[in-house]
């Protein structure tokens, strides 16, 4: 018994000081020997990680069957989430500044370059990996009963990011942006019904769905704030909520599996 | 009572299952590392594109959509705006919707058994290839005005249309669209001998209207290319 603490030694005695003071107890409530027991309570006492279940059959741990593709594009939201609350700090949607922020972000802010790079590689990173995760999906039949709801959730996903992508775009007011969001919602013009140029059009440019998606009928001052307000705030939330119910309903149903 | 199933579907396969921590969790986080290092070094090395500030007086030329969008806006060459922007887009998101409630031809499901599942992955990469064509062609091969560049082309070499567009005669493209999507229905329903009994007459239209629609893209592609054919049916109201 001696020999063994004098093999561990003082490092050894200020680590068990630490893991056996009652603030390190309050913390983590049970011990990381290797047992079931702990092996449970590691997934089920930690708020982060409960949405897995303690145990799952072997085959989804194999990377080769999930590419890891949903939780690449989780990851990949939460850097776009950090990311784009700190480029919140240096910008403003407003026409005489917005071009401006950008450009001293990219100039003159230390790791202004850095981070608006990767929250716009990030969204390209996540576009992509949120359509592979669909075929990875539709490939291995996952969305067969009883998860056809899941499904449905994961395709109000992929729209959502497009959106939350495309809305994006227009925030750095450049010639780029301006270009590629006019044609986006040009295409709102063409609305059957809904549209003035569209087929059996019932409304003017000033009642028509693009007027609504751009408070206007060009792209300007207010529909930067309307695509800035939409970008910030409301689609991350309908993305928040729905990711959660995509996962919930994971974590219901288990993960599919060959019968 | 479906309490008690499940306990005794967890006695059942107790075996075969694994602990979550750490393996799981130990791959998500080299996931999330691998993730993290790329997005840095691509951060590093590339910069993000920041053009002239937006001036609404000059507008550049070729105004392409951000990428993903691409597909839609090639589509305009072909199909007016309420089609290639609204409709088609539509159909895509209901058709992928819909899936769940479709393919219901066999329960195969958590593994990759493509041969099992022809028709389903035929008809899904299809559309899913057709979507990242369209992309790659709007992206690297159209120049200033939506001419056709090679990518070894200059963009300085302006170029001009000579091509005569017709449209088919009214009449015509009723019988053509008549022919194409109810002729291709019977079609279907005889070469796919009884999946009409498998799947329901519900679902199977629904499936055949679908993949029509998708096969109606290529082919108005096709027309226009080879024919020059603006449009399949002229109306006063809409083109097709």
């Amino acid at each position: 018994m001696s020999e063994q603490k004098d093999r561990y030694g003082l490092s050894h005695r200020f680590i068990k000081g630490i893991t056996g003071s009652s603030i390190w107890k309050s913390v983590f409530r049970h011990g990381y020997a290797n047992t079931d027991k702990n092996r449970a309570l590691q997934i089920t006492s930690n708020f982060f990680l409960h949405v897995h279940p303690i145990r799952l059959k072997k085959h989804a741990f194999r990377i080769r069957f999930t590419w890891c593709l949903g939780g690449i594009t989780f990851f990949v939201f939460i850097v776009e989430f950090v990311t784009g609350i700190l480029l919140m700090f240096y910008y403003r949607p407003v026409v005489e500044f917005a071009y401006m922020d950008i450009k001293s972000l990219m100039i003159d802010i230390p790791f202004g370059a850095i981070l608006r790079n990767m929250h716009r590689w990030g969204a390209h990173l996540m576009v992509i990996t949120v359509i592979f995760h669909m075929l990875r999906v539709f490939l291995t039949g996952s969305y067969k009963p009883p998860r056809e709801f899941n499904w449905v959730i994961g395709v109000l996903l992929l729209i959502n990011t497009l959106l939350l992508s495309f809305s994006g775009y227009l925030l750095p007011w450049d010639q780029l942006a301006y270009g590629g969001i006019s044609i986006g919602t040009n295409m709102a013009r063409a609305v059957p019904f809904l549209g003035h140029e569209g087929p059996f059009a019932v409304v003017d440019k000033y009642h028509d769905v693009r007027f609504v998606l751009l408070g206007g009928t060009e792209v300007g001052p207010v529909a930067l704030l309307r695509f800035y307000v939409l970008h910030v705030i409301l689609l991350p939330m309908v993305v928040l909520i729905l990711a959660g119910v995509h996962f919930w309903r994971i974590r219901k149903d288990n993960i599919s599996g060959p019968l | 009572m479906e309490n008690d199933n499940k306990v005794v579907e967890k006695g059942k396969s107790a075996t075969d299952k694994e602990f979550v921590w750490p393996d799981l969790v130990f791959k998500e986080l080299l996931a999330s590392v691998g993730v993290v290092v790329l997005l840095v070094v691509w951060s590093l090395l590339v910069d993000a594109p920041l053009r002239p500030e937006a001036d609404p007086a000059w507008t550049e030329n070729p105004a392409k959509a951000p990428w993903y969008f691409l597909g839609l806006q090639e589509m305009l060459v072909y199909f007016d705006p309420w089609l290639a922007g609204v409709v088609v887009p539509g159909l895509i998101v209901a058709g992928l919707i819909f899936i769940p409630y479709l393919d219901i031809n066999n329960p195969i499901s958590g593994e990759y058994r493509l041969g099992k599942r022809k028709m389903a992955t035929l008809l899904f990469l299809f559309g899913f290839i057709m979507w990242f064509v369209l992309i790659f062609v709007g992206a690297f091969l159209r120049g200033p005005s939506w001419y056709f560049y090679w990518p070894w082309e200059s963009w300085a070499v302006v170029k001009h249309s000579n091509e005569v567009l017709w449209s088919f005669h009214w009449l015509a493209g009723v019988v053509f669209l008549g022919l194409f999507f109810i002729g291709g229905t019977f079609l279907s329903i005889v070469i796919g001998k009884g999946f009409v009994q498998r799947l329901g007459r519900t679902r199977s239209l629904i499936i055949i209207f679908l993949a029509l629609s998708m096969f109606f893209i290529p082919v108005k592609i096709a027309l226009r290319l080879l024919f020059n054919v603006k449009y399949v049916l002229r109306t006063p109201f809409f083109n097709i």
